[in-house]
């Protein structure tokens, strides 16, 4: 386990700060530039829900460095509203229908493991992680 | 020409000779590679990256502007690879989709199949074609012991799944019906009673009942505002409107339909059908009633099986082998 820094999301220009800060991480782990991207984008994805449904939440890193694997850990909490369906938010074409973009299944495309939590009225928890091949 | 081989290896080789000879053959097998690409899930940004990477080994020299560029390039296609993604899952599920209602078709088709009987007298030709996979017509023959023949045709106004749901309960209801209790009129007024209770008011059904009685060479019918079907007289050569009013089933609680009776002449045709023959469309405009009789009377001369299947081999070539709505067509000739 390496260190937890946090990016708080209170508006759009906290999305440029919450992927760069990602891309630090995923350039000294070792990621292809490809990768790089695709992290990128998943921090997007997480930090654009934060801001358009939840207000204010953070995204959060941890660096997974282990004998057998090593990898980034993407962490997006908020207190919003909550998912009160998350069945249909993850189904293919839900977002994408709407032009939000790739939404949570793009997410989950784009990383190796993807976890949520998510209660009516509560907030949203949601770890995704991308493994250095 | 030798096959291109997805890999990093194979694509600098070919940016090589192209940046070399500016040759259409390098640009042909480019176009293999994208189409290799596609098939083994390769994303947009992956082959930018190829792209890249055999850039640097052919000129480490590179402009940190170029390279950098590439890199822009690379990121603006990321989305470009998830819809790639988002696309084959969708595909998947379609054919899975496809499949479940070929099932469904299936089971429909056995559910509601009916059996031509051997009437001693009649020649029987019937065929019922759907639009899609599942039929929303729906047509079935009742013989018993007397020799007398009952012929239910339906249909339901729309097509699909909904329509063909609503088939099978009016088939289940009929068969829940007492054996006395074949008059048209009186099957008509219990499956309006059924459909009123059961299916939703925006849904209609039409519905046509006809019973034939060797004795009296007489066929007795009633209509639930279905389309009308025609009787044919073999010796002047000519159609005549099967007249019967009534309201589609389900759209009052107590309705009672009229019940009519016709003799039957030796070579005369009951011809019955579903709106799916006489709304064919060619492009934008409907065929008229008229042409569908000239279609029918160009075939009535033969069985009556080979009749129906021609008449349909005719519309449906006739609309581009494309049915917009169920077609169904029954002709019943009395032979002796």
């Amino acid at each position: 386990m390496g260190f937890n820094p946090c990016v708080n999301i209170r508006k759009e220009w906290d999305i440029v700060g919450a992927r760069q800060l990602g891309r630090e991480h995923a350039k000294e782990l070792g990621f292809g530039t490809v990768d790089q991207a695709r992290i990128a984008t998943a921090i997007s994805e997480l930090a654009r829900n934060i801001y358009l449904y939840a207000g204010t939440g953070k995204i959060c890193f941890e660096v997974i460095n282990q004998l057998d694997k090593k990898g980034l850990k993407i962490i997006a909490v908020d207190k919003g509203p909550g998912i009160r369906d998350i069945s249909q938010v993850m189904q293919d074409g839900y977002s994408t229908s709407g032009g939000l973009g790739a939404g949570l299944p793009g997410v989950k495309r784009l990383m190796d493991h993807f976890e949520i939590r998510s209660e009516s009225g509560e907030g949203t928890e949601i770890e995704a992680i991308k493994l250095v091949r | 020409m030798e096959s291109v081989k997805l890999d990093l290896e194979n694509y600098r080789k070919l940016l090589k000779e192209y940046l070399l000879t500016n040759d259409e053959t390098a640009l042909y097998q480019a176009e293999q590679f994208s189409k290799l690409s596609v098939q083994h899930n390769i994303s947009p940004e992956e082959i930018i990256h190829v792209h890249i990477e055999a850039l640097k080994e052919l000129y480490p020299e590179l402009p940190r502007e170029v390279s950098d560029s590439l890199n822009f390039l690379l990121e603006a296609m990321i989305s470009y690879g998830l819809a790639l993604q988002e696309y084959q899952f969708l595909r998947a599920k379609q054919s899975e989709l496809e499949s479940e209602i070929s099932v469904a078709a299936n089971m429909q088709k056995t559910l509601l199949s009916t059996v031509k009987p051997d009437i001693k007298g009649l020649d029987i030709g019937a065929i019922s074609v759907p639009a899609n996979s599942m039929n929303g017509d729906y047509y079935h023959f009742v013989a018993d012991k007397e020799g007398t023949l009952g012929i239910a045709l339906a249909d339901v106004i729309g097509k699909g799944i909904p329509a063909a749901l609503a088939m099978s309960m009016i088939k289940y209801s009929m068969d829940s019906f007492p054996e006395n209790q074949r008059q048209p009129s009186m099957i008509l007024e219990n499956l309006n009673r059924v459909v009123e209770r059961n299916v939703d008011p925006s849904m209609f059904i039409t519905m046509f009942y006809g019973l034939y009685n060797p004795e009296s060479e007489t066929f007795s019918y009633a209509s639930a505002g279905h389309e009308p079907g025609f009787y044919y007289h073999a010796s002047k050569d000519k159609f005549e409107e099967i007249e019967a009013r009534g309201l589609v089933l389900g759209a009052t609680e107590h309705t009672t339909y009229q019940q009519f009776v016709n003799h039957i002449k030796k070579d005369d045709c009951i011809i019955l059908l579903t709106d799916g023959v006489t709304e064919c469309r060619v492009g934008d405009r409907f065929i008229e009633r008229d042409e569908v009789l000239q279609v029918i009377k160009d075939y009535i001369h033969l069985p009556a099986q080979e009749a129906v299947d021609s008449v349909y081999k005719y519309f449906e070539r006739l609309q581009d082998f494309h049915l917009r709505d169920d077609f169904t067509l029954i002709i019943i000739r009395k032979k002796v």
